[in-house]
């Protein structure tokens, strides 16, 4: 074909400049200083003082809980949707708040958290003093996990679809409980789903900045924060590029241990 | 055959689809109160309706978005389609994939290392922050989809369709808008659906490369609501959570679409 240069052109010039110089233009520019030199001294500030590795461990301890909750509460869902008649129909109803601007859904929490907002209304109806729910690290959990689920709950769904039913049927024969068939056939079968969606959530919520602005109200700190409040607020590049960094290992690292493994057992 | 589900797996799944769209409603319902919060409804009113469509800041910024939206997804669905027609041309499979994993990679990244990123690039360059480096942006971000959403269209496509065409005397020109391009138009369509949306739904991008005097959608609402609550973006997520649906819609009938041609495709071959 010789037009596949011309094909190429805009194509390519995307790749290197939007996919390529950034990377690393973030990669050089974690190791200048303020006063742009060369430093190392970004990387020893991050390993160095307890405050950003203790950020660290909070981000990704934060990240486990918000994808572990979101893996409890999805894949019932999904097995559950599976088995409906109309189960494209449904799954689309579960898709169709994703396609609402995530600020809009955040946003919708602040009403429902605040001090006289309308679960603590409720709260008061059942004879309870109102609670302080805005701003809290539950409240960030339960909103990052709630803006997840649908993440969660479609490669979940995917993978137990595809599953040929008279597997599971042929478990029954031969004398499986429900128990047994969940344990043996389905959820065997679904890893790679479940492996999928635990790669959708777990990289996000490392980095969401603006629930933990809006709803965790400046108490949770993620990877995410850290590298918008040293781009936007101190315009220290240097810093906020080597948490970037970091964040990208951590990304790499995910992806590394949630990749599909190759099949086994085909002998 | 479906087999029976239990009453409780349909009262889980009840109470998830509540749970899911409860926040939303409730935004919607709050839209209509007469009173200043989204506590205490004190009546129906459209009050913040009349207010959002005489806030001229507000209404310029949804133009923006809608602007930059159509924009970079015209674009990056043109130039997307042109990368998956020379991915699709590469024949060692070594190459193509390298190409795949580089073409996905923006999609995977967190969007605050985009977002960070690209604010270092458009500094570098010298480019001053506002309508274009978002628009740059957000055609960035979104070829990678248009690609994969082509892609495939692209390798069920019968090569002998195309032998038959240049045996047919057309040049590489006409073989490309006469045979090529109106087969992968439902592919195209999705792609450039896909496009629209993520350029609609993106904030933390937009967030990073947008300067001080152009705005969009989600980083108004932001900024709106680190203020605090005003009930006018209830009444603008009303309207978007509408224009949701009808692309929702829209994308689904592109969907059913496709299938239906496919369905068809198999009978006559069967």
């Amino acid at each position: 074909m010789k037009n596949r240069l011309f094909y190429f052109i805009p194509y390519s010039l995307w790749l290197i400049l939007f996919v390529g110089a950034p990377i690393i233009l973030m990669l050089g520019e974690s190791f200048l200083s303020v006063s742009h030199h060369f430093t190392f001294a970004n990387y020893q500030d991050f390993l160095g003082s307890g405050t950003y590795l203790r950020m660290m461990f909070n981000s990704v301890w934060y990240a486990f809980l918000i994808t572990l909750i979101t893996l409890i509460v999805s894949f019932p869902t999904a097995l559950f949707l599976s088995n409906l008649k109309y189960k494209q129909f449904w799954l689309l109803l579960i898709i169709l708040p994703t396609w609402i601007n995530l600020l809009l859904k955040t946003y919708a929490f602040i009403g429902l958290l605040s001090k006289d907002g309308s679960i603590n209304h409720f709260i008061e109806l059942l004879g309870f003093a109102p609670q302080q729910l805005l701003f809290t690290d539950a409240s960030f959990i339960l909103v990052a996990a709630y803006i997840e689920i649908p993440f969660m709950i479609l490669p979940i769904f995917n993978s137990i679809n595809e599953i040929d039913r008279s597997l599971i049927n042929a478990s029954y024969d031969l004398g499986a409980t429900k128990w047994q068939t969940f344990r043996r056939v389905i959820l065997p079968l679904s890893a790679d789903g479940i492996r999928a969606g635990i790669q959708a959530v777990f990289i996000p919520s490392l980095s969401l900045f603006m629930i933990t602005r809006l709803i965790g109200g400046n108490r949770v700190i993620t990877l995410g924060t850290a590298i918008e409040e040293h781009f936007l607020v101190t315009q220290n590049w240097g810093l906020g590029s080597t948490i970037g960094v970091v964040l990208i290992i951590a990304m790499i690292i995910t992806m590394a241990l949630t990749r599909e493994r190759k099949k086994r057992g085909r002998k | 055959m479906v087999e029976k589900q239990s009453r409780w797996a349909n009262v889980y799944l009840v109470v998830m689809f509540l749970i899911l769209y409860s926040p939303i409603f409730y935004l919607i319902f709050c839209s209509f109160n007469a009173g200043q919060y989204m506590q205490n409804f004190s009546g129906f009113s459209l009050v913040h309706y009349g207010e959002l469509f005489s806030d001229n800041r507000m209404l310029q910024i949804v133009l923006n978005t809608f602007v930059i939206a159509l924009l970079s997804s015209l674009l990056a669905t043109i130039i997307g389609t042109f990368g998956a027609l020379g991915i699709f041309s590469v024949r060692k499979s070594f190459i193509k994939n390298i190409l795949l994993s580089l073409n996905n990679i923006l999609l995977v990244s967190p969007d605050v290392i985009i977002g960070a990123s690209f604010l270092i690039f458009f500094t570098l360059l010298g480019l001053s922050l506002g309508f274009g480096s978002v628009l740059m942006s957000h055609i960035a971000f979104s070829i990678p989809i248009v690609v994969l959403m082509v892609l495939p269209k692209l390798n069920e496509m019968n090569s002998s369709l195309i032998d038959a065409a240049q045996d047919l005397g057309a040049n590489s020109w006409q073989v490309l808008t006469r045979v090529i391009l109106p087969y992968l138009t439902p592919g195209i369509a999705a792609g450039f659906f896909m496009a629209f949306t993520y350029s609609l739904d993106d904030f933390a991008v937009t967030f990073f490369v947008t300067g001080n005097g152009f705005s969009t959608l989600a980083v108004e609402i932001y900024s709106r609501a680190r203020q605090g609550v005003s009930l006018e973006i209830n009444a603008l997520s009303a309207i978007m959570f509408i224009i949701s649906l009808l692309l929702v819609a829209g994308y689904f009938f592109i969907n059913q679409h496709n299938s239906a041609r496919k369905n068809k495709k198999g009978r006559g071959r069967g």
